[in-house]
């Protein structure tokens, strides 16, 4: 086992992580401000994905693409939320599990019917097509390189917005009390359709950033999703920082797990058997994990105060 | 009296029933329509529309109704939905399956039933073996053929070292073991991914491996999308050029259009074995590869080709016992002889059903028009038959 695989794994994880905490974040907000259970959240990393690969086709650049997009997919959200979440707040979270996943149907017919079938691939400007030496002998793609950077330049400005801000302030205080926030004179409604596209256009980041490397395809937050609900539920719900930490555990565990594991599990079992046994564990590792912690540590890691 | 009249009237039913089923061919397809794999089924189906065109609609006469089903890439649904055509729809042949596992859990549901149970696409050792029956027939090849193939262009390219990827369900084991029995150099590595609906598109950490393995060659066997989002990861990661890439059912007319897209270059000249392409010379292949892109505008791929042959095969059934739907003997004799224009050229059916035929070496080519398609080079493996078929009764 040599150093530059190593490192190599762990700057893939790391990018799994970001990508991953992306996701997560709009979704442990809207989950821990508003107690919406948000199953429609990975379509809206779909639609992003969608939105980007035909503005890029448009405009013909990524980066346009990506520009437009992002408030494309906010304003989408938004529009979701004000005509059909906000109407389903009030109810118990068995409504949301099945009004949402409802409009996770209604989206995916709907990529189907503008898109077709068929995936959209996204095509890279060549600055981004090729690889970075990060340390001598370690070469990076520069794409993935450009997933990490983003991905810690969101986090930071979000933990910025959510530490720094009245906003944040505001975010702070719904995630721990949504009813007293409201009794101040708050208006939470509109703070809710904030947070909701906000998130919605973390998602469509996330997705956007990940069709570059594989495609814009129907159905490809739905199974993005849950290893989502894993990191919130780890780092505890309403939780950006635990959103964060939680992501990038999952995402090294997840990489590090399809890397190394076979190699272990060949010292104590046959070839064949590490071979098939090495994959459905790595797949199953996270879930391990959330399991373990749900046991420890109910609320998650780092659960937001006055829980 | 009333007993009587039962028995009358129910032998009266009886009498009715074959006459009526017997006044249509019905052919069953089941295939992927949703989720991402949609694009295969997609192609698949046109397909058989196209060859439906080709025929009139027509067998001996006798009108032909298809329907479609959709598996959603799952196994127990495929088994539901063949459920559906054998016993409310009441088909003769249950046609399509993309995929091994999809096939090995609803061929009960067929052949239990004394369908006719044609594989347009998987092909399982497990149907090749053991689990071979007088009724079921593959248009396709067995799972193993394909990459044993591959195996000896390896070899004949002096290719050393081998990192090896698959996905982790029935075919992508065949595949592995396909290469690995013809393959003379040595595996260093090896991966066999997350499959299914939720399958694992992101192969960053595996390509990582490879590239450390120092492997000399990277076998791959992706079909469907996960075919286009490796090869563009093969290229980010820099793999292109340092370890060359050799692969079976990934790079096809469906991924090929959107690698053009993207303009990833370096899948030009890459090499794949395959028992067809698209401008392999037979008359049937002509007329299929032409009428396919005049009416789709698009390159056909081999699920394409070999869910044309599917109706062609049947059409030759039923015209071998005249429209006599009854006569499931005289049909399968038919179909054994393989005697129908297939797109591939003439070829012979094994013991097990399944065919015997050429392998061919592929590469991929520009064509007149500026089209990424894949091109015929050389035969690699000459009326090659599985090494299944000892296992089969039959």
């Amino acid at each position: 086992m040599d150093w530059v695989l190593i490192i190599t794994q762990l700057l893939n994880g790391l990018q799994l992580g970001l990508l991953l905490f992306l996701l997560a974040s709009g979704l442990t907000l809207v989950f821990g401000i508003m107690d919406f259970v948000n199953l429609a959240h990975g379509a809206l990393y779909m639609i992003g994905a969608y939105f980007c690969a035909t503005l890029t086709e448009f405009t013909g650049s990524f980066l346009w693409g990506l520009l437009i997009a992002v408030p494309v997919t906010a304003a989408a959200g938004a529009l979701l939320e004000i005509s059909i979440i906000q109407r389903l707040y009030s109810k118990d979270h068995l409504d949301h599990v099945l009004a949402t996943f409802g409009l996770i149907l209604c989206f995916d017919t709907a990529v189907h019917f503008l898109w077709g079938p068929e995936g959209k691939a996204i095509p890279l400007p060549t600055f981004l097509d090729g690889r970075v030496t990060i340390l001598p002998g370690i070469e990076f793609p520069t794409f993935r390189l450009s997933i990490i950077l983003t991905g810690l330049l969101l986090a930071f400005v979000l933990y910025f917005i959510i530490t720094h801000t009245k906003m944040g302030m505001l975010i702070r205080a719904g995630a721990s009390n949504r009813q007293m926030v409201s009794a101040h004179g708050i208006d939470i409604k509109s703070l809710f359709t904030v947070v909701f596209a906000v998130g919605a256009a973390m998602a469509g980041f996330a997705g956007m950033m990940i069709s570059p490397i594989t495609e814009a395809s129907i159905g490809m937050g739905n199974e993005i999703i849950i290893v989502a609900f894993v990191v919130i539920i780890i780092g505890g719900i309403g939780s950006i920082k635990g959103a964060f930490l939680a992501a990038i555990l999952v995402g090294l565990i997840d990489t590090m797990g399809r890397s190394f594991l076979d190699t272990l599990l060949k010292l104590i079992l046959s070839a064949e058997n590490a071979e098939t046994a090495a994959p459905a564990l790595s797949a199953m590792a996270i879930y391990i994990l959330m399991a373990a912690i749900l046991a420890v540590r109910p609320q998650g890691l780092f659960p937001p105060k006055g829980r | 009296m009333f007993k009587k009249f039962l028995l009358l009237a129910s032998a009266g039913l009886m009498a009715i029933g074959p006459a009526v089923a017997a006044e249509k061919v019905k052919i069953g397809f089941v295939t992927t329509i949703t989720t991402p794999a949609g694009v295969i089924g997609k192609d698949m189906v046109d397909a058989v529309n196209l060859a439906m065109e080709d025929i009139g609609g027509k067998m001996a006469g006798l009108d032909v109704e298809l329907i479609v089903e959709d598996d959603g890439f799952k196994p127990a649904i495929g088994k539901q939905k063949t459920d559906k055509l054998v016993k409310q729809d009441k088909v003769q042949f249950v046609t399509g399956f993309i995929w091994s596992h999809v096939l090995l859990a609803s061929q009960k549901s067929a052949l239990g039933a004394g369908k006719f149970l044609i594989s347009s696409n998987a092909g399982p050792s497990q149907m090749a073996g053991k689990l071979c029956h007088k009724n079921f027939f593959s248009t396709s090849w067995q799972n193993d053929q394909t990459p044993m193939a591959m195996g000896e262009v390896l070899n004949l390219n002096n290719v050393k070292s081998l990192y090896v990827m698959a996905p982790n369900y029935a075919a992508g084991k065949n595949m592995v073991a396909g290469v690995t029995r013809t393959f003379k150099g040595k595996i260093v590595g090896k991966d066999l991914t997350k499959w299914g609906k939720d399958a694992q598109l992101d192969f960053s950490a595996e390509l990582a491996k490879a590239k450390a393995s120092g492997a000399e060659g990277i076998f791959v066997f992706y079909p469907g999308k996960a075919g286009g989002a490796f090869i563009k990861q093969y290229a980010q990661a820099g793999l292109q050029g340092k370890i060359p890439l050799y692969s079976v059912f990934t790079v096809d007319s469906i991924a090929l259009p959107k690698l053009q897209k993207a303009n990833m270059n370096g899948v030009m000249g890459s090499v794949m074995t395959q028992f067809w392409a698209p401008d392999l010379d037979t008359p049937q292949n002509k007329k299929f590869v032409s009428g396919f892109k005049k009416k789709y505008g698009r390159y056909p791929s081999f699920y394409a080709a070999q869910s044309y042959d599917t109706i062609f095969l049947i059409k030759s059934a039923v015209e071998a016992v005249k429209g006599d739907l009854s006569n499931k003997d005289g049909m399968r004799a038919a179909m054994e002889k393989a005697n129908f224009p297939s797109v591939r050229g003439k070829f012979s059916y094994g013991n097990n059903h399944f065919p015997i035929q050429n392998f061919y070496s592929r590469e991929v080519v520009k064509d007149p028009d500026g089209v990424w398609t894949t091109s015929v080079r050389e035969v690699v493996l000459k009326n090659h038959q599985d090494t299944y078929a000892k296992d089969c009764s039959m």
